[in-house]
């Protein structure tokens, strides 16, 4: 039944094959559920780092504007920081993935092992992330100095604290299997996680390649996106 | 791992609350969180009533009172604009009807996520605090409009630049975070939660309204969610997302390289999609008022569903019809003028259905439906007069003036509160067991209908003259007759009556729950599911011990050959008229 066939349903008829189908189906699982609202989550914070993204393109073409890279002695001409720190975020969604494939095949140990794996990677980032900025600060690109900065600063910032609030159900998660709760009463709460957690890795990396590229670059998705100064 | 239909789910799980607080504070139940929604909707939105009455009494009988000056001015306009369009309109009819009807027009026990539900309305409340507080603070609230354009909301010189605005940026932010526990909750149950039968077509406009303007609200508050952190980035931790270099009461302030006109952009595309967040609701909720007292289907339900989807839509790309003036790139203006204007189609749509379902209907002239029609009136008005200021060359020379506010005030103030009257009218027995007093409802609507004429549609003449909105004070302005000032005068007067009469309708509201009528069961004859639980006003997991299943759409009004001239939803097709015992053969059928 395919969406088009429910929107053009002529509902005022006796029953049709939308309605038997329907009938038949009745309220979805509460999994089915939770899905639903994380996939409408993921899509709110979509629009909210395109809006900062659409904005951080616009003010790039700017004058005064300082893109954190492109010129040698900017701090992200040099990414390993960067891609040390996307290691750790990378290793806590495997560690999940992973946590989630052992609680389908039964395997409460390795599950919680790797449960905990998956919160020790994710609490490295975290800590690898405020480090990255005492280390700007210190070299003087303050949160205040440059829209750049800002930038920078503030969407590192609203992506840590999402993944926080992610940690917190994770967390959760944990405690109850370690309290001896069955592996098939966490394992819909562990799927929802992992998918938060690999959308917040793709989000990362998607924020990284735009934090670390040139002022070149700028310009050209400005001049794509129509925003050119 | 086995599935559990939230439906399927034993009763013992349910457990009924049964202490005080459980019951009627910390509740999970939607409808007692739809009611916690609406008194405290209503509480905030009698304090913006009042304040715009403090606007009136200025501008009618200006330097006549002495704690109106042009501070306070500023603060009670903002104050009012914002808790009337977030505070009172959003919170009442997505948390207040949404939370109510959802779960009962659905047919379901209740929302997906209840624990989710309460603390949306608890951080909702959280925020009309921070918001109420503000007006406690040194200096006050914010009085930067309640669009809270930078520079000037942040710098010094309007009013509450120090607290006020910090109180504002903070509610809004919360405000946000309960919406979108809410609007999760509303999207996810229409979505996932329908009973047995309940196809999307087969839903009556007002879930239609409800479900789509939830969807559009979690796709617009994050605008608003990132202007108001960047601005509060702004304010408190001195960075430059939209302040540029500036000059200050004679001092060159830090910050450099923002971009004002990026805080317009984000504030509308927020703020228009807003419009019909407050709309689309109230646009469902009157077409079933409509429907079930003027005893007919509503014309057109497919085009009617299509038709909000299609607003809804092009609601987000039409934000820059509100900044023509704003210095913006003008090839802009063609394009969103041209959007702007494709809106009305759809919109004008509505209008004829509306009017075609009421023709030749057996239109029962109660309450409720009085103001259902009035709502046509009032919204049309509003629309043409949009019409006016979406055409670039027109609103050049009527922005900022009481053109504006006329036509803002009709279309989404007034015909919104037209629908919540006869909303509340309406569903207010199902809520209760009782019915409002007719008398009462009658006046009341006759005063608030011709009053709000007596308010808005001289605004419409002094915007032609030019008298400009958000004005302290107009002075001595030689293109401004005497006459405009005696015009202002007898608005004020109107306005205050207007306001004064709305105290008929709260009494009625509390007079009527001791002392109102017993309403009968299904007191309009209505068809959707919500008037047809076990026992009215619904209990505590809505439907006993079994879901309804839903056998037609709901809209069977005066069907030939019926018994009676309504067949409510969950009746099925062949049926006798008795109601719910016939789905299984059907379903294997």
């Amino acid at each position: 039944m395919s969406f088009l066939d429910k929107l053009t349903e002529k509902s005022w008829e006796p029953a049709g094959a939308v309605a038997a189908a329907t009938a038949a189906a009745g309220p979805a699982s509460r999994h089915a559920a939770q899905k639903t609202a994380l996939g409408i989550f993921l899509v709110i914070i979509s629009v909210v780092f395109l809006l900062f993204f659409l904005t951080f393109i616009t003010h790039s073409q700017y004058p005064g504007f300082e893109a954190l890279a492109g010129e040698p002695w900017m701090p992200f001409s040099n990414t390993s920081q960067l891609w040390l720190n996307t290691l750790f975020l990378g290793l806590s969604s495997a560690a999940l993935h992973a946590a989630l494939v052992g609680a389908r095949r039964g395997m409460a140990n390795f599950t919680i092992l790797a449960m905990v794996a998956a919160v020790f990677f994710a609490i490295q980032f975290v800590l690898a992330q405020l480090w990255l900025w005492r280390d700007l600060t210190a070299m003087g690109y303050g949160l205040a100095e440059n829209p750049a900065n800002s930038y920078f600063y503030l969407l590192t910032a609203v992506h840590g604290l999402h993944l926080l609030g992610g940690l917190v159900v994770l967390f959760r998660a944990t405690l109850l299997l370690w309290q001896g709760q069955g592996l098939e009463r966490i394992q819909a709460s562990l799927s929802l996680c992992a998918t938060y957690w690999h959308y917040l890795l793709g989000l990362w990396l998607v924020l990284f390649a735009l934090m670390a590229s040139s002022p070149e670059t700028y310009q050209t998705i400005a001049a794509l996106c129509g925003l050119e100064g | 791992m086995t599935h559990v239909a939230i439906a399927d789910q034993p009763e013992e799980e349910e457990h009924h609350p049964t202490s005080f607080i459980a019951k009627y504070i910390w509740s999970q139940d939607h409808k007692v969180i739809a009611i916690q929604y609406t008194i405290v909707a209503m509480f905030v939105g009698l304090v913006a009533l009042v304040l715009s009455g403090f606007m009136r009494l200025q501008l009618g009988f200006p330097d006549t009172f002495s704690f109106i000056n042009p501070n306070t001015y500023l603060q009670f306009m903002t104050m009012h604009g914002m808790i009337m369009v977030i505070y009172l309109l959003t919170a009442l009819l997505l948390g207040g009807f949404g939370n109510y009807l959802i779960p009962l027009m659905v047919g379901t026990r209740d929302m997906v996520f209840p624990y989710l539900n309460m603390l949306s309305f608890w951080m909702y409340f959280l925020s009309v605090l921070v918001l109420l507080a503000s007006f406690f603070v040194p200096g006050g609230p914010t009085g930067a409009g309640w669009t809270l354009y930078p520079p000037q909301a942040i710098l010094q010189g309007t009013p509450g630049a120090d607290w006020g605005i910090v109180f504002m940026i903070a509610s809004l932010a919360i405000f946000i975070i309960a919406f979108t526990m809410g609007g999760l909750n509303y999207v996810t149950t229409i979505l996932q939660a329908r009973t047995h039968g309940m196809t999307l077509m087969r839903m009556p406009l007002t879930l239609w309204g409800i479900f789509t303007a939830s969807l559009m609200g979690l796709l617009a508050f994050p605008a608003l969610l990132v202007s108001a952190i960047m601005l509060g980035l702004d304010l408190l931790a001195g960075t430059s997302f939209f302040m540029p270099a500036l000059v200050s009461l004679g001092e060159q302030l830090d910050h450099t390289g923002g971009s004002p006109l990026l805080f317009q952009h984000l504030f509308w595309f927020f703020g228009h999609p807003e419009v019909y967040i407050v709309a689309l609701p109230a646009f469902g909720m009157v077409s079933d008022v409509l429907s079930t007292h003027a005893r007919k289907n509503i014309f057109g339900y497919r085009m009617m569903v299509w038709a909000i989807v299609i607003i809804a839509g092009l609601s987000f790309i039409v934000w820059a019809h509100h900044m023509y003036v704003s210095g913006m790139n003008l090839n802009f203006g063609f394009f969103f003028a041209t959007t702007t204007l494709i809106i009305a189609v759809p919109t004008a749509l509505k209008v004829y259905n509306w009017v075609l379902t009421l023709w030749r209907g057996n239109i029962h002239l109660n309450t409720p439906m009085l103001f259902a029609i009035g709502f046509i009136f009032t919204f049309t008005h509003g629309g043409l007069s949009g019409l006016f200021l979406g055409n670039v060359i027109v609103d050049v020379p009527l922005a900022d003036t009481y053109f504006v506010v006329a036509h803002f005030h009709m279309v989404m103030g007034v015909s919104t509160v037209m629908v919540l009257f006869a909303a509340i009218y309406h569903w207010y027995p199902l809520v209760t067991g009782r019915m409002l007093h007719e008398g009462m409802g009658k006046i009341h609507f006759w005063l608030t209908f011709l009053g709000t004429y007596a308010v808005f549609l001289p605004m419409h003449y002094l915007g032609f003259l030019g008298v400009p909105r958000r004005y302290f004070s107009m002075g001595d302005t030689a293109f401004m007759p005497e006459s405009a000032q005696t015009l202002n005068a007898s608005i004020s007067v109107f306005a205050i009556i207007v306001m004064v009469i709305q105290v008929i309708f709260l009494v009625n509201l509390v007079w009527s729950l001791k002392n109102g009528p017993r309403a009968p069961r299904n007191p309009w004859g209505a068809t959707s599911l919500e008037w047809q639980t076990p026992v009215m006003p619904p209990a505590h997991g809505n439907w006993g011990h079994a879901l309804p299943r839903v056998h037609r759409w709901a809209y069977d009004y005066s069907v030939p050959g019926a018994a009676e001239d309504f067949i409510p939803q969950n009746v099925p097709q062949e049926g006798s008229g008795r109601p719910d015992d016939g789905g299984q053969e059907e379903v294997k059928a």
